[in-house]
């Protein structure tokens, strides 16, 4: 099950495109949205950023910076983000595998992320997070307006 | 989900089974939908919901829509876009509109106007607001049924 809301976010490492670490200390002073996905390429996954892509500077406006995180490895997400042409930062769990995906709660047992939403506040507590009933269902944009 | 109001493109009886759809003119299961939606005695009302990064000429079409509409021409339009969706570059808009008789030289300008952008956003963010995450998104009967499903309802 997701990390609930009024939780400290947990000490992670995800892989940003350029290599660099991605961690807890990146939450801190900005509002965060990870944005849990199952696969890079998946249909439904393309939905589901490319309506988030469309959003991004009405989530500015609120303060919040969104990352898409799956298993894949880094060269696939930004394969994934060029070919759909989106702007959202992707963070890679892919070594150790789902590592941060099992901290945050997300991880299926079969290895990949469940599709979940965490958003976490600037003093790097869970605000809200969301686990989608099944992968194939999307969580729409208006779930994450509603809890920034 | 904001009823079918004044701002609506709505065509079908009065009185019909109400279904509002989000969708996109490049969207193959849009046109899969729509050719359904025609057969059936229903009261329909289009809202824009397109998502560039998956069909990057759906804003092109949908403000294509919007100008053919403040010449009176959107469902003729809204038909020519899902009647021949492998043709949505600008020489076949302006084709469309040529052959509706629409005055061109307004068609091009509308087209491209603050106005029609902001009628086009408003709809996609009502679509947001809704819970709309792709399209086609068809609510009815207080329900809502997305992509496949929403196809497969009107079948």
């Amino acid at each position: 099950m997701a990390i609930a809301a009024g939780e400290p976010a947990p000490e992670f490492s995800l892989a940003r495109a350029d290599g660099k670490p991605f961690t807890r200390e990146d939450l801190l002073g900005k509002t965060t949205v990870l944005v849990f996905y199952p696969f890079a390429f998946s249909p439904v996954c393309t939905d589901q950023l490319g309506v988030y892509n469309e959003l991004l500077d009405e989530f500015a406006a609120k303060g919040a910076t969104l990352y898409g995180v799956s298993c894949d490895a880094t060269w696939s997400q930004t394969a994934f983000r060029e070919q759909l042409g989106i702007d959202i930062e992707q963070l890679s769990d892919f070594e150790p595998k789902g590592a941060a995906c099992r901290a945050f709660g997300v991880l299926h047992p079969k290895g990949f992320p469940q599709r979940a939403l965490v958003v976490i506040g600037p003093d790097g507590v869970v605000k809200w997070s969301y686990e989608a009933p099944k992968p194939s269902e999307l969580p729409g944009a208006n779930l994450i307006f509603d809890h920034l | 989900m904001p009823p079918i109001g004044p701002d609506d493109h709505v065509r079908g009886p009065e009185g019909a089974r109400a279904v509002i759809v989000y969708g996109d003119y490049e969207c193959p299961f849009c046109a899969a939908l729509e050719v359904r939606l025609r057969a059936l005695p229903l009261r329909l009302a289009f809202r824009h919901f397109p998502v560039r990064s998956s069909h990057p000429r759906a804003q092109a079409a949908a403000h294509a829509a919007e100008a053919a509409a403040a010449q009176g021409s959107f469902w003729a339009m809204h038909d020519a876009l899902f009647d021949d969706q492998g043709r949505l570059e600008d020489p076949h808009l302006w084709e469309r509109a040529e052959r509706m008789g629409l005055d061109l030289t307004r068609f091009d300008a509308d087209r491209r106007s603050p106005e029609v952008a902001e009628q086009v956003r408003a709809q996609f963010h009502g679509g947001v607001r809704a819970g709309v995450v792709t399209t086609p998104t068809a609510f009815a009967d207080g329900r809502r049924y997305s992509g496949r499903t929403a196809v497969q309802q009107f079948a």
